[in-house]
């Protein structure tokens, strides 16, 4: 035999280098003993840094009082309660804020994404000029718009507007009724719950009645009807356990009924706002993606202009819409940290803020904030790659 | 009917006019803003919403506004609309934030000097455009030390630094820092080997994944911590550093968005030809999928450029950080809102420009057929 026998080469270091598959190792060692040297530096750093400050570490601050407050708390919250308090009151209203501002956002967002392809031109353009104005205006400063604006211009509490019966528009915040609700209320709850349960079988059933009879049932409106109709019955049988709360002016300020504060409804506003001026420009790319084809052969095959959006126009349209869509949600949290320049006490302002401040454990409450805004993005990512995975084309 | 059609020989009737609703500006609006019910009634709405709008803000911002004015008290006086005076009296402070007034002239030269250099790289029908890019890659170089000072120049601490030259320092050093590092990283994360794959897997994600104001908080407060005992930097490079970063973990995953559409045939046919990694990805693979991520990166570019703005939380004068010096200012008390339309009127217009930009180079690289 002459064929060459590569094993029998002479071995040469050079060969390290040329070939593809040590080289590749190579790199990786190389790589990985310089990223475990530059931490083990920044470890070596913190550590003599610490020591020469004679700072304490640990997370055991968290029980001490924090002797702050703070001006929402969802939770029952005092200066004597404790940072880790602190910090949880800072999460809730993290969460509230996002909650609220996802909603507002993706219903202006999808009102105008529909609006912008319209052929009216007249509102095409005005929403053209909606989205090109907020988009590229930095959303701090529409916070600060905001936040002005409602401080500035709407009246004292004493000559508040009152655009309904029982709500309250002054500087102070936004005073509207809430109800007071009573231990009884849980089973309007289990009631509800129990009405999406019976919604998602009653789907399921149906869809099985469907495939093997051809029988159709009204699935959308037996579905709401049931989900809307359980929780009220619930209400009524459990002897109303529920007032509302209103609010009434006494002093300089609303008693009763719920206060929504200035900065809140700053934040709200201007994320809302923000986020639905991308969201438009998704939904409208997510339209404009599937081929007006689709929307003919579903006409040709017969199936009703409803039933074509339905079944054929927004399963594709949501392929495209929904992975930005939820970056887009992702990005509305993330800039709820904004909320620190008008004092909306966020997970920022408490604990990276001012716990930070009092108890100068700079290493402790920073790494508690980054960590919750990691947990919160990595686990919606794995879920929107997930659903990437379960909707994507099935190709060779 | 039977005159009529005797008159004319079949074929030999003059064309007569349409009808007056089917052609010029009546048709437009017929066709356009009342084809339907639905579309009169938006558009009886907008026009309404155009009514409610307009006229006040008009009077606010134009015709009751007061230009000349030395205090608050004064514009009220004068007219019931916006006191612009703020804004006049107080625009130097607006464009060099503390700045020495004597060595002004080196940021206007900077600035200058940036639209030259930019000049080249966004246009290429520029006469002698080799020599000018020449001058482009140098820039960076010479902007330091205008800014700075340093080689004969008067050294400037860059906490005199301020106001809109903040703004357009830190946009414009961390869109061309980041950009190249945004390439690597993404190359990394498309990596066949493991380690530098995850090594860059996490950097993007973590960047990603918190926001840009807890990075700059980790860089006003903790950064001192990671640097051995008695180093100090700057604040504003170390704000740099962040900006950076953040942005680049962006840039990777609009990379890599356009790597992963580049077809496995332009790599296999490539290596088919002999090219190595980095003439393969230099040559073949990167030209290509940097021009289908244009839209993605100078959004990512908009981005940073607006959130330049966050960097007033952790006590640099930007735009906003002066405003809120100035509203403390007795005599201008209370004017928010003028000020904070002026800086959003500024960066609509650099923001906007950024977009057009992206849209003719997206025209003028668009190669394929054209539907």
């Amino acid at each position: 035999m002459t064929a060459i026998d590569i094993d029998q080469a002479p071995f040469k270091v050079s060969n390290l280098w040329t070939d593809q598959k040590s080289r590749g190792l190579l790199i990786q060692i190389v790589s990985l003993i310089l990223l475990l040297l530059f931490i083990a530096y920044i470890a070596n750093n913190t550590m003599s840094n610490l020591k020469l400050l004679g700072v304490e570490t640990g997370y055991g601050f968290l029980s001490e009082p924090s002797n702050y407050d703070i001006n929402q708390r969802p939770i029952e919250y005092d200066s004597r309660s404790s940072h880790g308090r602190a910090a949880v009151v800072g999460i809730l209203n993290t969460m509230i804020v996002a909650v609220c501002g996802i909603v507002l956002a993706t219903l202006l967002g999808f009102t105008a994404g529909v609006l912008r392809l319209s052929g009216n031109w007249l509102i095409s353009r005005l929403v053209y000029c909606y989205v090109e104005f907020t988009r590229n205006v930095p959303v701090l400063l529409q916070i600060l718009l905001w936040h002005g604006i409602i401080v500035h211009t709407l009246p004292l509490p004493r000559q508040a507007l009152q655009p309904a019966d029982g709500v309250f528009l002054s500087n102070r915040g936004f005073a509207i009724p809430w109800p007071q609700l009573e231990p009884a209320f849980w089973a309007v709850v289990v009631a509800f719950f129990a009405a999406i349960g019976g919604a998602v079988w009653f789907a399921g059933y149906a869809k099985k009645v469907q495939a093997e009879t051809g029988k159709i049932y009204p699935v959308i409106t037996i579905n709401l009807a049931m989900i809307v109709l359980v929780p009220v019955v619930a209400f009524f049988l459990a002897g109303q356990p529920a007032t509302l709360d209103w609010p009434a002016l006494t002093g300089f300020n609303f008693k009763g009924g719920l206060t929504v504060k200035p900065e809140f409804i700053a934040l709200w506003f201007a994320l809302s706002v923000y986020t639905a001026a991308f969201i438009s420009e998704i939904v409208r790319a997510g339209i404009m993606a599937v081929s007006h084809g689709q929307t003919e052969a579903s006409y040709a095959l017969g199936i009703r202009p409803n039933w074509t959006m339905r079944l054929v126009i927004l399963p594709q349209a949501l392929r495209v819409i929904i992975p930005p869509l939820i970056s887009q949600y992702l990005n509305l949290t993330k800039n709820s940290s904004l909320a620190i320049a008008v004092g909306y006490m966020d997970i920022v302002a408490t604990i990276g803020g001012i716990s930070l401040n009092q108890t100068g454990r700079a290493l402790e409450c920073m790494s508690i904030v980054l960590a919750i805004y990691l947990t919160i993005s990595l686990s919606i990512s794995s879920v929107m790659n997930w659903y990437n995975k379960r909707v994507a084309l099935v190709e060779r | 009917m039977a005159e009529q059609t005797a008159k004319f020989a079949p074929g030999t009737h003059p064309d007569l006019k349409p009808p007056i609703t089917s052609t010029g500006a009546i048709r437009w609006v017929r066709e356009n803003l009342f084809s339907t019910p639905t579309n009169t009634v938006l558009t009886l709405l907008s026009l309404y919403l155009l009514y409610l709008i307009i006229p006040p803000l008009y009077l606010w911002m134009i015709h009751d506004a007061v230009v000349n004015a030395a205090s608050r008290n004064e514009c009220q006086d004068l007219g019931s609309g916006a006191c612009w005076a703020v804004v006049r009296v107080r625009i130097s402070q607006f464009v060099y934030g503390f700045y020495p007034v004597e060595l002004r002239w080196r940021v206007d030269l900077a600035f200058v000097l940036l639209v030259v250099a930019l000049v080249p790289a966004l246009f290429d029908k520029v006469p002698h455009r080799g020599y000018a890019m020449i001058f482009t890659v140098c820039y960076p170089v010479i902007a330091f030390f205008l800014l700075w000072g340093g080689l004969g120049l008067e050294p400037v601490e860059s906490s005199k630094f301020g106001g809109i030259m903040l703004t357009v320092t830190i946009g414009v050093s961390g869109i061309a820092l980041s950009l190249p590092l945004g390439i690597l990283l993404a190359l990394g994360r498309q990596s066949n080997l493991l380690v530098l794959k995850v090594i860059c897997t996490c950097f993007i994600e973590f960047f990603r994944g918190v926001p840009l104001i807890t990075l700059l908080f980790v860089a006003s407060t903790l950064l001192s911590y990671f640097l051995p005992p008695g180093v100090f930097f700057d604040l504003l490079l170390r704000v740099l550093i962040m900006v950076t970063l953040f942005s680049a973990a962006y840039i990777a995953e609009v990379v890599r968005g356009g790597l992963q559409a580049i077809p496995k045939g332009q790599t296999e046919a490539a290596q088919a030809l002999g090219l190595n990694y980095w003439r393969l990805m230099g040559l073949i693979i990167l030209p290509q999928a940097l021009k289908i991520s244009i839209p993605g990166i100078v959004n990512t570019f908009i981005g940073l450029y607006k959130d330049t703005t966050l960097v007033v939380i952790i006590g640099l004068l930007d735009p906003i950080g002066l405003s809120q010096s100035i509203l403390a200012d007795s005599k201008w008390q209370g004017l928010s809102t003028e000020i904070y339309v002026f800086i959003a009127i500024f960066f609509f217009i650099s923001c906007f420009s950024m977009s057009r930009y992206s849209i003719y180079l997206e025209k003028k690289l668009h190669t394929g057929h054209k539907r």
